[in-house]
């Protein structure tokens, strides 16, 4: 057995990520959480000596890094690729004030979209805001990037993108354990000529950016950064992010430049590696980035024309797609029924969904768990753009319909997404008097990212106490004048509220407050779960339609009803799976025939 | 330390697929290989077919199993051991716990569960080793070893020694679990040994 150096650690990008920061002195953390990004700030509020907090969205979190890097500390902020869009005003001026202290935004792509709504290519970001992005492959490089692009942000007085991808994110690796560096404390500056961006001074700041990139330019011609690996010249690769782990792998031996800094080019070095080989290769997931590049540099070379600019690539998609005759015979796939994910057994949305697919409404969703009630046997959502969108979409459907649509639009918006920019939709829906409905589906906590505290859940990141946002409060106080509070798992009377909400010809606010079944208090009580008395059950599927992961449906064989004595003409029966039941009774609330009992009242 | 190899673990969302790979890559890792590890989070766990896949070797480049080159597949679930079919090649080894989950569109009547669902592996000369992971687990007085009671049953494939295994068992798991685990880490080796 060899003995491991005892620095190694077995991390996942987002783990390494949160140990380079740690190392490399950081003082202030913020982001938001999104799927493949969360990690990071999880694991960085475990380290002493580092301010990390979740803020509402992305713009605020990299704002706040902003204002950390201007007392002279190193600031981090993460997020998703699309929390970027959201990010993107604050970014694109932080380019002009540059920093003080080191100022790093984390962003992690998702091509292939395993938890995205779009696969966006975020390289694009650092082209259009002017700074430098540095792209590692896995997670020992992440580590070791970020403390690179700390260092590399205050020398050339820049903002700087790490851009990551999902399988850097979720890959595990052996990662080599560093110290921390005595980074700087805050003090209050005041530099007004660089920091007000008022138009003659950013003009100013705008000539400054440009010598910054040509100084990184010439950084990134020299920096072992963007490396050349010697080896067979018949074909040479240009690559970066994890599209390099598959060029060496699907080519191994062939020589390569491998571009840690994807933004900006080394152009010299570009031209150099292109010399010395007989065909150019450029291997990039999503857009032709790199390779539009290199072609305007008149360089040729060949890229998008074989390798997919859709969805993720691996060994195989970069081999077969450059090498048609190298594509491997493979077992077809069998005819299995899917299994999409869905919502848990025991979730409050359930019961909201059920009864939206029952009422006759466009249902305008927004981003979280609840876009599973998308799914059949639900199927009650009619859209579902990006955070916070259900609100103002819903309004713009109302005002295009007419009066007509006051009983026709509901939104459905999570707690943390409204919290996020779910608000500011909600302003205008009153103040521009729509007459839709909007649910909120208060389940204190940010679920589809793995559990996230936020303003409303009443704790912080490090799960102290902390202040609760009321949302009825604030419903109101924006001009709200028909708020409602449901117990989502009371499923008929539910109904009877959100009809009441949706009939009243201005806009209503129905707040859905259950907790996430997932929270650790949740799963620490111990759940009563419901039963099925079978003797009662006609065979409704009442409880099967509401697609609960608890519930099934055994179908009666020809002359089966008869013979156990159920009408002959009843074509199965449901069950309730005591052990997987988290006690919410929405099936019994439905249940007319008296067929599912809570098991402390049998 | 010789060789290299591919392992796919598959299943459904919350049946402990993630430490069950944890073991064995830190088995891997303590055994001396270099290891990558590819997870997917978020939406796809919510109940849904996931799957983590572990490669291993001298050096590891590529974090993902090329389709046809997974040597060892683990799966939680019986369709799941059928879903992934194209990662698999002839004389691909598939432990597969007997237990059937049944997806949405089963549970509410739209469709039926696959009867002789592994014929689908056997017919391609794929090894199937069926384990009743659940079985055995209550057997050493757990139910929540299943995981424990796969790897176990996949760990006779691997050129890992025994004792690496139940040493990692040893520093990754809770005291309270500890003894549960390793008993049902043997269990599940005497299926395949």
């Amino acid at each position: 057995m060899t003995k491991k150096n005892d620095n190694t650690r077995w991390m996942s990008g987002n783990e390494a990520i949160a140990l380079g920061a740690y190392e490399a002195g950081v003082k202030v953390a913020s982001g938001y959480p999104g799927t493949p990004s969360t990690e990071i700030m999880e694991n960085l509020c475990r380290y002493d000596g580092v301010y990390t907090e979740w803020a509402p969205n992305e713009k605020v979190g990299l704002e706040v890094a902003i204002g950390a890097s201007f007392t002279g500390v190193r600031a981090l902020a993460t997020m998703k690729h699309v929390g970027l869009n959201v990010a993107a005003d604050p970014l694109f001026t932080a380019s002009y004030t540059g920093v003080k202290g080191g100022l790093v935004l984390v962003c992690a792509d998702d091509p292939e979209m395993h938890s995205s709504q779009n696969e966006q290519d975020n390289r694009n970001y650092a082209l259009a805001a002017k700074m430098p992005m540095l792209e590692p492959s896995d997670p020992m490089e992440a580590k070791e990037m970020l403390k690179t692009a700390f260092d590399l942000s205050e020398e050339l007085d820049t903002p700087v993108i790490l851009r990551i991808t999902t399988r850097i994110a979720h890959v595990k690796g052996v990662v080599e354990k560093g110290k921390r560096i005595e980074a700087a404390d805050g003090e209050i500056n005041k530099n007004p000529s660089k920091l007000v961006m008022l138009p003659g001074m950013a003009r100013k700041r705008r000539v400054y950016v440009e010598e910054r990139m040509n100084r990184c330019k010439e950084l990134a011609e020299t920096s072992d950064i963007n490396k050349i690996e010697e080896g067979d010249t018949r074909r040479g690769f240009i690559t970066s992010g994890v599209s390099y782990l598959y060029v060496k792998e699907a080519f191994p031996g062939a020589a390569v430049l491998k571009l840690g800094m994807c933004w900006p080019l080394p152009g010299e070095k570009i031209r150099k590696f292109a010399a010395m080989v007989d065909e150019l290769y450029v291997v990039e997931e999503l857009d032709p980035f790199l390779e539009t590049q290199i072609s305007a540099m008149g360089i040729d070379c060949r890229g998008k024309e074989y390798v997919p600019n859709q969805g993720e690539l691996n060994t195989s998609i970069v081999r077969s797609s450059i090498d048609p005759g190298s594509k491997p015979e493979l077992f077809e796939e069998a005819a299995l029924p899917m299994r999409p994910p869905n919502m848990c057994a025991g979730c409050p949305h359930r019961g909201i969904f059920f009864n939206l697919s029952r009422m006759k409404v466009f249902v305008s969703g927004d981003i979280g768990c609840y876009t599973l009630g998308f799914l059949p046997p639900l199927s009650a959502m009619d859209s579902c753009v990006c955070m916070g969108a259900s609100v103002s979409i819903a309004h713009g459907i109302a005002k295009a319909v007419g009066e007509d649509a006051h009983d026709k639009v509901v939104s459905v918006i999570g707690d943390s997404t409204f919290i996020h920019s779910g608000i500011t939709g909600l302003i205008n829906s009153v103040y521009n008097e729509s007459a839709s409905t909007l649910i909120i589906l208060d389940n204190r906590i940010t679920a589809m990212t793995g559990q996230q505290q936020n303003p409303a859940s009443g704790y912080n990141m490090k799960g102290e106490a902390a202040s609760q946002l009321d949302l009825e409060a604030l419903c109101r106080a924006v001009g709200v004048k028909h708020v409602y509070k449901v117990n989502p798992h009371e499923v008929p009377e539910t109904r009877k509220v959100l009809k009441e909400a949706v009939n009243q010809e201005e806009m209503s606010v129905v707040i859905s407050e259950a907790p996430c079944v997932l929270l650790p208090e949740m799963k620490e009580r111990k759940p009563v779960s419901y039963f099925t008395n079978q003797e009662n059950c006609v065979g409704c599927m009442s409880c099967i339609r509401l697609g609960c992961p608890a519930i099934s449906w055994t179908a009666f064989a020809e002359g089966e009803a008869e013979k156990r004595g159920y009408r002959k003409k009843q074509k199965g029966i449901s069950k309730i799976d005591e052990i997987l039941c988290n006690d919410c009774g929405q099936c019994a609330s439905l249940c007319k025939f008296n067929a599912i009992t809570r098991k402390e009242d049998k | 330390m010789e060789g290299a190899g591919n392992i796919l673990f598959s299943g459904v969302g919350g049946q402990g697929i993630l430490l069950a790979s944890e073991i064995t890559a830190y088995s891997l890792l303590a055994a001396g290989y270099d290891a990558k590890k590819s997870e997917v989070h978020g939406m796809a766990q919510r109940g849904g077919s996931v799957t983590a896949q572990l490669r291993y070797g001298k050096k590891v480049y590529s974090p993902l199993i090329e389709p046809g080159q997974a040597d060892i597949q683990v799966a939680f679930e019986m369709m799941e051991a059928v879903r992934y079919l194209p990662y698999l090649h002839k004389g691909s080894k598939v432990i597969v716990n007997t237990q059937k989950i049944l997806p949405p569109a089963v549970a509410t009547g739209q469709a039926e569960y696959p009867a002789d669902v592994l014929d689908n592996l056997i017919e391609r000369e794929v090894v199937v080793v069926p384990v009743n992971a659940f079985d055995l687990a209550r057997e050493v007085g757990e139910v929540r070893t299943a995981n424990v009671v796969m790897v176990g049953a996949m760990s006779p494939f691997l050129p890992v020694n025994v004792d690496v295994y139940e040493d990692i068992i040893r520093a990754r798991v809770p005291e309270k679990f500890r003894d549960a685990n390793l008993r049902a880490f043997e269990a599940g080796r005497k299926v395949s040994e």
